[in-house]
């Protein structure tokens, strides 16, 4: 299938002649009897899956099956940050690999993701948390991704609505300058278009109710519109891993909780960067449509509700309101919740499986968006060469029993 | 936000209460060497995460202080029962 690229000179024909010649960006299409690979979960991760699939790996016959509407889970509920400030090793190569990845992503598939590096603060709170940033910025720039330093006065002469004095005290801070916000339905589309045109077929309202295996391989699917014959499965359903993993018998390091977010009424531009602070656990941004989005913490309890608890909802807005007493007037206009695949040492888990031919992208938790590309990437070269890429074989489900944790959460002091 | 029937102290909101994870995980005997890693592995960091009903472990930590087990739906929030510490999940013997 080939797709009409999208330009300016189209978009100038198109207002020219009433906007009449669009085409959809991708194929709503009917699930067949048989594909050479199936991936459940039609978000970032599993379109991406899909996409290099049949790009990088010329595999034609491809689908993903999701169970409501593409983009219509954690894809959706996110807050579109993209950083790769990363402490272990492991981890900053990933993410960084995917940050570039975002960087030439627009071009890549000929759609605007709207991807804005506009930097990344992380603010300290106290004097330990403060000998904490200066660890966490050496281990990044050992890494080889940039990270900088920040004095309280440099911090104020970048977002001078910030009260530096409340009782959350800003006593430092670094930066990552090339994060930055995307769009995150752009991205999602992005990679279904571009999945689509290279003949994958993407099907929604087509819920996995099995995984059929035969002498420990996988052989293929149950689903709501009928079974489909695969030999290789790839699941990434996030919050909802454990119950797909179980129908193949696999119990799985994961809880599921409800990580929460808001967005306020759309305000005239006032931030122009992301604030992060780890000990309240707010990310707070400005959208190119004024609305200041702000990424939460996750209810401690587990949940498939993909509903916020009041409790955490007040504790992080009246947190967020002492950093930045300007939006106190500000009326919130949605509060949400995605249901989100948490697992012991915050790092995914990806690879290969103990039954042959079913494969993992699971326990993104709370930063699976940002490693969508790379995440898509590397997926799709696992499941081709059937083992682990080099940079996902640490990530790997056996990580566990072998006592090789990544413990990102415990290296940074926050949750990803 | 969740509203808890604490046996001990009635009814109360979410944030007078502390979670304590799954219920009903057993320890492997740290004694016996015939444990694999396996075994060990599903202890420590597997979990059942089942979406619909999760037997569950509070404590009323501004309240009474004291712990107690919890059924609740993990779709619904709707809590099913609330039942004893070391007493097997309702309807089991």
């Amino acid at each position: 299938m080939t797709r009409p690229r999208y330009s300016l000179l189209r978009l100038a024909r198109e207002a020219f002649t009433g906007n009449k010649g669009w085409e959809p960006a991708w194929r709503d299409a009917e699930p067949r009897a048989s594909y050479d690979v199936v991936v459940v979960g039609g978000g970032g991760h599993g379109l991406a899956t899909a996409y290099y699939l049949t790009r990088a790996h010329g595999v034609r016959s491809v689908a993903v099956l999701e169970k409501g509407y593409i983009g219509g889970g954690n894809s959706g509920r996110n807050t579109q940050v993209s950083r790769s400030n990363y402490f272990y090793p492991v981890s900053s190569s990933f993410y960084d690999r995917s940050l570039r990845l975002y960087e030439s992503l627009a071009r890549e598939l000929n759609f605007n993701v709207m991807l804005s590096q506009r930097g990344l603060i992380a603010l300290a709170h106290s004097e330990h948390e403060l000998e904490l940033t200066r660890r966490w910025v050496n281990g990044i720039r050992m890494n080889g991704v940039d990270a900088e330093e920040l004095s309280v006065a440099e911090i104020a002469r970048r977002v001078p609505i910030l009260n530096l004095r409340s009782r959350y005290p800003v006593l430092g801070g670094f930066t990552q300058a090339r994060a930055g916000i995307s769009r995150h339905d752009a991205v999602i589309w992005a990679f279904a278009r571009g999945a689509s045109a290279g003949g994958a077929d993407i099907v929604q309202g087509c819920e996995v109710t099995g995984l059929r295996q035969q002498g420990g391989r996988i052989v293929g699917v149950e689903t709501s519109r009928g079974s489909i014959a695969a030999d290789r499965v790839v699941l990434s359903a996030a919050g909802h891993s454990s119950v797909l993993a179980g129908m193949a018998g696999l119990r799985l390091p994961l809880t599921t909780m409800a990580l929460q977010a808001m967005v306020t009424e759309p305000v005239k531009p006032i931030l122009d960067t992301v604030v992060l602070s780890g000990a309240i656990h707010a990310y707070v941004s400005q959208g190119d449509r004024g609305e200041v989005v702000i990424g939460g913490g996750a209810d401690v309890y587990n949940s498939y509700s993909q509903r916020g608890s009041l409790a955490l909802f007040r504790n992080t807005v009246a947190a967020t309101l002492e950093l930045f007493p300007c939006f106190s007037r500000l009326k919130i206009m949605r509060q949400w919740a995605g249901a989100v695949d948490v697992t012991p040492d915050t790092s995914p888990i990806m690879g290969l499986t103990p039954v042959r031919g079913l494969y993992l992208s699971c326990g993104w938790g709370t930063g699976g968006y940002k490693a969508i590309p790379a995440g898509g990437e590397t997926m799709a070269w696992t499941v081709v060469n059937d083992r682990p890429h080099p940079l996902i074989a640490a990530f790997s489900l056996d990580r566990f029993e072998q006592g090789a944790l990544i413990d990102e959460g415990a290296a940074a002091g926050v949750a990803h | 936000m969740l509203r808890i029937p604490c046996p001990h102290c009635g009814v109360r909101d979410e944030p007078e209460f502390v979670f304590g994870g799954p219920a009903h995980v057993v320890r492997p005997d740290p004694l016996d060497a015939t444990v694999s890693d396996a075994t060990w592995t599903q202890y420590l960091f597997a979990r059942d995460n089942p979406r619909g009903l999760h037997h569950e472990r509070w404590c009323h930590a501004f309240g009474c202080g004291r712990w107690f087990n919890v059924a609740r739906d993990t779709v619904t929030h709707e809590i099913r029962a609330v039942y004893p510490m070391g007493q097997a999940r309702p309807g089991e013997h």
